[in-house]
């Protein structure tokens, strides 16, 4: 057993008699050794020091009597000669419960807050399963933030994976905290599951801080790992704490929404341990099969017919050089179901959250909003801010090419509204929850703006009841918060 | 299984990756099954004593030491009446009867209480029978007629003959010389089912999506490519093509992409209704599903599954469309285990056999004389996914080698909402010359002659805009500014064609006509109206939400209400001062 009050994923019994000494090769995270005899793919290996430490490894390859074997926790400071290792006839799995929630754990599922290892009889492997599609129920409800530029136009809905798309220097993190601490569903269970990979501490403290409230309520699992803790084992985090997320959803009936960040350094983490096992790199170095690695994580999110739970995903990546072509951000795109993407301009701007909303998308929107789910006019009301504002841009690039002064007055009308936009729907402050009814009153005052002629995407029962008539026309839009118009 | 010959022993375990020793009277290509829990594996090299196999699940467990038999046949796919209206792995193993949680040795590939009502054809016993004869139906839901026909290979004297009744998968239809029929056949996926003769595309596909149909429609029995990056809108694409495709059948093969898109398309196949059978639009389609979370090498199996059941099918007499999303993760796929097996990688680590393999694949789809004589047709759409959006990565550049189709989707079109992304400067038809001789033997003698002048004015377009990104509008002549309106109304009143759209997610051929005849004669009237010293601008400032609004509010077959708003809004032009 790993010594310290941390203790260990596996209960002591499960230490194999069988135990096989000196490995013929150590490097990296890789350790090879022969003269094994029975031992399975995938399976969990402990790894024994002379010191009596014990470290975890998955068997990676078995060749005739050779097995190669990852030592999640590094491979620093083993002697060949003098490791002995167990193999336990079963592959890298926890203890399922409900004893994750309202505490604080590593990648590994080992506890970070002083309180007791958690245990229970039941264990799954971290792998999960693949979730048979016949099975999958269609995402169909929202799942509200209290972040209005996301609930009015990029709306989130149980089951589906929606990711951040951001870079260096932007405040996606506190977003996602944010998000995390305040995200709900109408009066149902819900519980949040926030995975921290490759935090500094620094960003991991701010994680604690922010969510210490929910967490207190008992409604959340923090699982962290942090940027100097073993790659390998990064590998493992997001695993451990979606298996918490499955257990919850499908077993427990609750809604889970999982919270990940940061998807690029998992990433680097694959890089890292492929390019250990010796493969052949694909784009910028990544193992080409990173596409299936990302899918067996954002595929784990779903309802399934006749369950009550979900788990909703939300992936945070960072962007190298801001390039959505790079493979983390591309791969991520061609499997999740839309994208929230932040855009330095905006925060330049002194916007929170800055999101580039022309390039924002829910895929699954349409099936969470409307009648009975949010309002009637809800998916008019983000249809037509989208295809104005993308009128504006054009205003905007025109402007910038012959002059201010060759825009029509429709044209200046719409830059008014590009302004208005951002000051008083998507601005807020990053503790700030906003209601469904606050963020629509704001929508339509801003849609309000407009003259009723440029309102080409809104039905005209949903302009009867909600418009009120543009700015210059003297009717002053009534704002349900005045007092939130400063522009940072 | 009992055609096992000798147990040989798995001697190395890398992922799906497997190595026997000692297993004999093994082919390349042949199924094998490995370990306590029989999972199945295809060889794919031998060498000595030594066979390398790529396994179809999960080897979690599978220790050095481990038997492995063999199954003495190469994948081959169970073929049926059960198939329509079902889902089915990428080995065609039903998932709808499966469990939750698809773990090794979930599924089966045998529904082994199902019957089916055969109804014998009226063949008298002794006639001599070759492969493609008609042995008897079976009248699926939605009454569909399932054709049991003289399997490929076999001929002879007619034996026997099932009797009309219930019949289950295992039992048998019919004694053919030495040959017993049974209802389900068995077929090597990777082998093309034989055919009488290849035959030209004739016949459009009509897709209702107005983009493809005029500007680059698709002939039965043809190949398309859909290459877009993500969120361009592919799998929205094909699943319109999956609803109102004019088909028989649809197999849409759901290789590597996600689970709630399934699901959502069956909910929609379930409720949509075939306008002339009355059955739902789920009972004509058969879905092959390894989604991205399912094991990868079924994925490569999955796409010549979808071949397979689409050509038996085909030999039916039966038109049928398969739809790939995604053939890249397809591609993946192989290179996945090539670069696992140590193989040499060629471009980007994809195999050298890429070209190949996806050729093969392609050459599969035709036009054809059955083996019965009938004619049939297996028309193949494949979505691309090219990493990072480029179009130079070898599976998209491979693929449009051997298409006949290209639509590509546009990132920057899909941006700005303009769905379908497809683009018309990078997009192909080989078939628009053969399309337009058929239109015009069905009377639409004006079709070759729209689709002209619609390219036409869209790539002028295009050439003017960038000129007035530089000098602006004021600098053009007028009949360039009424080229640069047209070339709006095309993209908003035609090109544009919102899949969500009560009205306008399927168009009738007829109203496609209709809506492009429309924006060109408001073309030629704009046109001599400044000819006639009206000034652009003032043209500029007619009001023409008349097209989208005939594109929305006539139903999708109502190509006369079309014709009717054309008039109403040429009346009125002219009476513009
Ligand atoms: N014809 C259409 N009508 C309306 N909306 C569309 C259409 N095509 C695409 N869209 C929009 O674009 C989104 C993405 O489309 P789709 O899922 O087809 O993309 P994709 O190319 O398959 O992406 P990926 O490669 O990630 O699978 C849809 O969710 C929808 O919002
Ligand atoms: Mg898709």
């Amino acid at each position: 057993m790993k010594p310290g009050p941390s203790g260990s994923p596996a209960p002591p019994e499960l230490l194999a008699p069988v135990e096989f000494s000196g490995a013929t090769q150590v490097g990296g995270p890789l350790l090879a050794i022969r003269g094994v005899e029975g031992v399975g793919w995938d399976e969990i290996a402990l790894v024994r020091l002379p010191s009596g430490e014990v470290r975890h490894g998955l068997v990676l390859e078995v060749d005739g009597d050779v097995a190669i074997i990852e030592v999640l926790e590094g491979t620093s400071g083993i002697d060949p000669d003098l490791v002995a290792v167990a193999f336990e006839g079963r592959p890298f799995d926890i203890p399922v419960g409900d004893g994750w929630l309202g505490r604080i754990w590593n990648g590994m599922g080992e506890p970070l807050d002083g309180g007791p290892p958690m245990l229970a009889p039941r264990r799954r492997a971290v792998s999960g399963s693949p979730l048979n599609p016949s099975r999958r129920d269609v995402p169909s409800d929202p799942v509200f933030t209290g972040v209005s530029v996301i609930d009015a136009l990029a709306t989130l809905v149980r089951g589906q994976k929606l990711p951040i798309f951001s870079s260096a220097g932007l405040p996606h993190l506190d977003l996602a905290a944010q998000i995390a601490a305040q995200a709900s569903v109408a009066g149902e269970n819900f519980k949040v599951v926030v995975v921290g990979m490759g935090l500094t501490h620094a960003d991991a403290a701010t994680m604690r801080e922010v969510l210490e409230t929910r967490a207190a309520s008992g409604d959340l699992v923090l699982v962290l790992d942090t940027a100097d803790d073993p790659v390998v084992q990064r590998v493992l985090t997001p695993r451990v704490a979606l298996t918490i997320a499955e257990y919850l959803a499908f077993e427990r009936d609750q809604h889970v929404l999982v919270v990940m960040a940061d998807v690029t350094s998992y990433c680097e983490a694959v890089r890292e341990v492929s390019a250990a096992r010796g493969e052949v790199p694909g784009r910028r170095a990544y193992p080409g099969y990173l596409y299936s690695d990302l899918a067996s994580l954002y595929e784990r999110c779903g309802r399934i017919r006749g369950r009550s739970g979900s788990v909703t995903l939300m992936p945070v990546l960072t962007m190298p050089g801001g390039d959505v072509t790079h493979p983390v951000p591309d791969l991520t795109g061609y499997i999740t179901e839309g994208q929230i993407v932040l855009s330095a301009d905006v925060h330049a701007d002194g916007i929170y959250p800055p999101v580039d909303v022309l390039s924002t998308l829910s895929r699954l929107m349409r099936k969470g909003v409307g009648e009975g789910r949010t309002r009637a006019d809800h998916m008019a009301v983000a249809n037509q801010i989208i295809a104005s504002l993308a009128r504006a841009r054009v205003a905007r690039e025109l402007a910038d090419l012959i002059g201010a002064e060759a825009l029509t007055e429709t044209d200046r009308l719409h830059l008014d509204f590009e302004d208005a936009f951002y000051r008083d729907l998507v601005h807020q402050s990053a503790d700030e929850s906003r209601s469904m009814e606050d963020t629509f009153a704001r929508a339509w005052g801003v849609i309000s703006t407009l003259p009723e002629r440029e309102l080409t995407m809104m039905p005209a029962e949903s302009i009867a009841a909600h418009y009120h008539g543009s700015l210059r026309e003297g009717n002053e839009p009534p704002r349900s918060a005045p007092d939130n118009n400063d522009r940072g | 299984m009992s055609h096992a010959t000798e147990a040989g022993r798995v001697t190395r375990v890398n992922g799906p990756l497997v190595e026997v020793a000692g297993l004999r009277g093994v082919a390349a290509l042949d199924l094998i099954e490995v370990g306590p829990q029989a999972i199945s594996a295809e060889v794919v090299s031998i060498r000595d004593d030594l066979l390398t196999a790529e396994a179809f699940e999960y080897t979690g467990g599978l220790c050095v030491g481990d038997t492995a038999t063999t199954l003495g046949r190469p994948l081959s796919a169970r073929l049926g009446p059960g198939l329509l209206g079902g889902v089915f792995d990428g080995l065609l193993r039903p998932l709808d009867d499966g469990p939750t949680w698809l773990d090794p040795g979930a599924l089966t590939d045998r529904r082994a209480e199902a019957r089916w009502p055969f109804r014998p054809a009226p063949v008298d016993l002794g006639t001599p029978l070759a492969a493609g004869a008609l042995l008897g139906t079976v009248a699926t839901a939605g009454g569909f007629i399932h054709r049991i026909l003289v399997p490929p290979r076999v001929t002879g004297p007619l034996a026997w003959l099932a009797a009309a009744g219930p019949i289950g998968e295992d039992d048998a239809v019919a004694i053919v010389g030495d040959h017993t029929v049974n209802l389900y056949e068995e077929w090597p996926v990777r082998r093309a089912r034989p055919v009488l003769a290849r035959l030209r595309p004739y016949a459009p596909l009509v897709t209702g999506q107005r983009v493809v149909d005029l500007l680059f429609p698709i002939a039965h029995g043809a190949t398309a490519a859909v290459p877009g990056g993500f969120g361009t809108g592919k799998t929205m694409l094909l699943q319109q093509i999956v609803k109102w495709a004019d088909v028989e059948v649809v197999v849409f093969v759901g290789c590597g992409e996600r689970g709630n898109e399934l699901a959502d398309a069956m909910a929609d196949l379930s409720v949509l209704r075939d306008p002339t059978s009355g059955a739902s639009l789920r009972e004509r389609t058969v879905v092959i599903a390894n989604t991205s979370n399912m094991p990868v090498m079924a994925r490569v199996a999955s796409v010549y599954t979808g071949m397979t059941v689409a050509e038996y099918f085909r030999d039916m007499g039966y038109r049928v469309v398969v739809l790939a999303d995604s053939t890249s993760r397809w591609a993946e796929a192989l290179r996945e285990f090539s670069s696992r097996s140590g193989e040499l990688p060629a471009e980007e680590g994809y195999p050298a056999s890429l070209s190949s393999s996806l050729a093969a694949f392609y050459e599969r789809a035709a036009r054809v004389t059955t083996l019965g004589g009938a004619e049939g047709s297996v028309t193949l759409i494949g979505a691309v996914s090219p990493a990072g959006g480029d179009m130079t990565e070898p599976v998209t550049v491979q693929t449009v080698r051997y298409v006949r189709c290209l639509w590509s989707l546009d990132r920057d079109l899909a941006y700005a909402r303009h769905y379908p992304a497809v683009s018309w400067r990078h997009s192909f038809s080989f078939d628009g010359a053969t399309i337009a001789n058929w239109h015009a033997t069905e009377g639409r003698l004006g079709w070759a002659e729209a689709r002209a002048r619609a390219l036409s004015l869209l790539a002028e377009t295009d050439r003017l805009s960038s000129i007035v990104e530089l000098v602006g509008l004021g600098a053009l002549p007028a009949h360039e500014r009424i080229v640069l309106l047209t070339g709006r109304l095309l993209r908003e009143g035609v090109l544009q064609q919102s899949a969500m759209s009560e009205n306008d997610a399927y168009c009738s051929s007829a109203k496609q006509s209709a809506l492009l005849e429309m924006v060109l004669a408001v073309h030629d009237r704009c046109l001599s109206l400044v000819e006639g010293g009206l000034p652009a601008s003032a043209v500029e400032e007619f009001d023409l939400t008349a097209v989208t609004r005939a594109r929305d509010e006539t139903g999708p077959d109502d190509a006369d209400g079309v014709t009717r708003a054309r008039d109403e809004l040429l009346a009125r032009i002219a009476g513009e001062p």
